[in-house]
């Protein structure tokens, strides 16, 4: 099987004056499968979401090469992603920050097929039937997002990632900043609509118990580099490298 | 036994609504309750309202929060000061942020001590330095010297704790205090707040969403939705057989790790 996603020696580094340049993700590769969900571990300022914003091409890579479906995207400039961003989406982790505040949720749900030139009235029809598969009434394609609790929110941007039918989604945290019987709802969202449309998640999260509920495979990062992978049962019942031990006797 | 801190039947109003409702409970001297419920539960309001710290729109409307004999929410700015810090002292979800950036941890800490006694930064440095050192907080120096921007979260979270302990509080109340942080830095922050208890004997209220957390340090649960007690008691029986449907529901929906 093809992976959809294939990352290769993907380095981010800062240079600092008068001192060595600062790596926040060095020389990464890992492949991601159709239909899997990869789930990436690891603290704060580990790199975790600075990979998710170089797959997603939000800041360019410094070293390395990003392929989604066989095709190299990490030089692709303007234009050309708007193709790729018809395979790749992302959930953020706060989902009023990923909305405009001055503009409904419908208008956000909608831009990329606006940006595709989809017509208004078969974009609409399509926000509102996504919107119901994730749980919410089509009437909140009018509401702003101050109107709807973050857990509402989060429902109606993920609804938003799959408008263009991604094939990868990227869920940076995307539960992490909701209550846990939220959470658990969500959660339980993302694995209906996983098996139904067989989308491939990458799976950014600093809870390892919801990685090992969910995930096929895990990788453990630490200081921008990979310390260990693998099944997320082996991994966390048996961690090799010394960070994943310590990441995991530090959970209550 | 009377209770340190003492709620009985209080209800909190924000411009006339009610968000908490007829809450009552005790705090002893050496315990650790923990708050939980969900966001928008009103645990925060709750403890916010023994500092008075509502704000100009919330109020407590009935009941008493009894305190060394004095109801609280009738005492007067002036009496409350000698209150908030001295004896009951508060650490807050993200210390980092509730210090001032424009000045060093040390000022902070020489301010934070002058309004309440007469103290030279020789002798507060002093204090403070002992007291980091039995805090387990290595570098007091750097950190002293330090702006908080230069500190990590968890760095600035110990200092935080660490700083509301400088007037020994018999009472600490912790709104959210590992929220914010990396679950290694999590376990540091609970493990110091543990040795604050067993140090000096302080009562100690966590308000926090995270089961796990609570469940490492507390010795009774009250479990809070829509402003209301669901469930009040030892946090054991609570966690292992909790009775009240949504408790029941609350505790489901945590994800936890199998070790196999």
């Amino acid at each position: 099987m093809d992976p959809v996603l294939k990352v290769t020696d993907l380095s981010k580094s800062f240079s600092r004056a008068g001192k060595k340049d600062f790596f926040a993700v060095d020389h990464v590769s890992f492949a991601l499968m159709s239909g899997e969900i990869l789930g990436i571990v690891g603290e704060s300022g580990s790199g975790k979401s600075t990979i998710a914003k170089l797959i997603t091409r939000l800041i360019d890579a410094t070293g390395g090469k990003i392929e989604i479906e066989g095709q190299d995207i990490t030089g692709l400039k303007g234009r050309e992603m708007i193709p790729v961003y018809g395979k790749v989406q992302m959930v953020f982790q706060t989902p009023k920050g990923s909305f405009d505040p001055r503009r409904t949720l419908g208008d956000g749900i909608c831009e990329s097929l606006r940006n595709q030139g989809v017509p208004k009235a078969e974009r609409e029809a399509k926000a509102r039937a996504l919107l119901e598969q994730c749980g919410l009434p089509g009437e909140f394609l009018e509401r702003y997002p101050h109107q709807v609790s973050g857990g509402q929110c989060q429902r109606a941007a993920i609804a938003r990632a799959l408008m263009c039918d991604p094939k990868i989604l990227i869920l940076d945290e995307a539960t992490s900043s909701l209550d846990v019987t939220v959470q658990k709802q969500i959660m339980e969202l993302l694995q209906e609509l996983q098996q139904k449309k067989e989308l491939a998640y990458l799976f950014i999260c600093h809870n390892l118990a919801l990685v090992q509920q969910f995930c096929d495979r895990v990788i453990v990062l630490w200081d921008g580099k990979i310390v260990e992978q693998g099944l997320p049962d082996d991994v966390i019942l048996r961690p090799k490298s010394e960070y994943a031990k310590r990441l995991v006797e530090a959970v209550f | 036994m009377a209770g340190l801190l003492d709620y009985q039947h209080v209800e909190i109003s924000f411009n006339g609504n009610a968000v908490v409702h007829d809450v009552t409970f005790q705090l002893y001297p050496g315990e650790i309750l923990g708050l939980v419920g969900e966001s928008g539960s009103g645990k925060s309001t709750l403890i916010k309202a023994a500092m008075g710290l509502l704000g100009s729109s919330g109020m407590v409307t009935r009941g008493d929060i009894w305190f060394e004999g004095k109801n609280l929410p009738d005492l007067s700015d002036r009496e409350m000061r000698h209150i908030c810090g001295e004896k009951i002292g508060m650490i807050f979800q993200d210390c980092g942020a509730s210090l001032s950036p424009i000045r060093t941890i040390g000022e902070q800490i020489v301010e934070s001590m002058a309004a309440h006694r007469k103290v030279d930064v020789t002798t507060a440095k002093a204090a403070a330095m002992e007291l980091f050192d039995k805090l387990n907080l290595k570098d007091g120096e750097r950190v002293w010297n330090s702006y908080p921007f230069e500190l990590s979260g968890g760095m600035n979270q110990r200092a935080g704790i660490a700083i509301a302990m400088l007037m020994n509080p018999v009472v600490l109340l912790a709104d959210e205090p590992t929220s914010a942080l990396d679950v290694a830095v999590q376990r540091q922050v609970v493990e110091e707040m543990m040795s604050v208890r067993d140090a000096f004997g302080t009562a100690i209220i966590i308000v926090t969403h995270d089961i796990g957390v609570v469940s490492a340090m507390a010795d009774s649960v009250l479990v809070l939705r829509d402003g209301r007690v669901m469930e009040y008691g030892r946090a054991k029986e609570i966690l292992e057989n909790p009775r009240n449907g949504y408790t029941r529901k609350l505790l489901s929906a945590v994800p936890r790790l199998r070790r196999g």
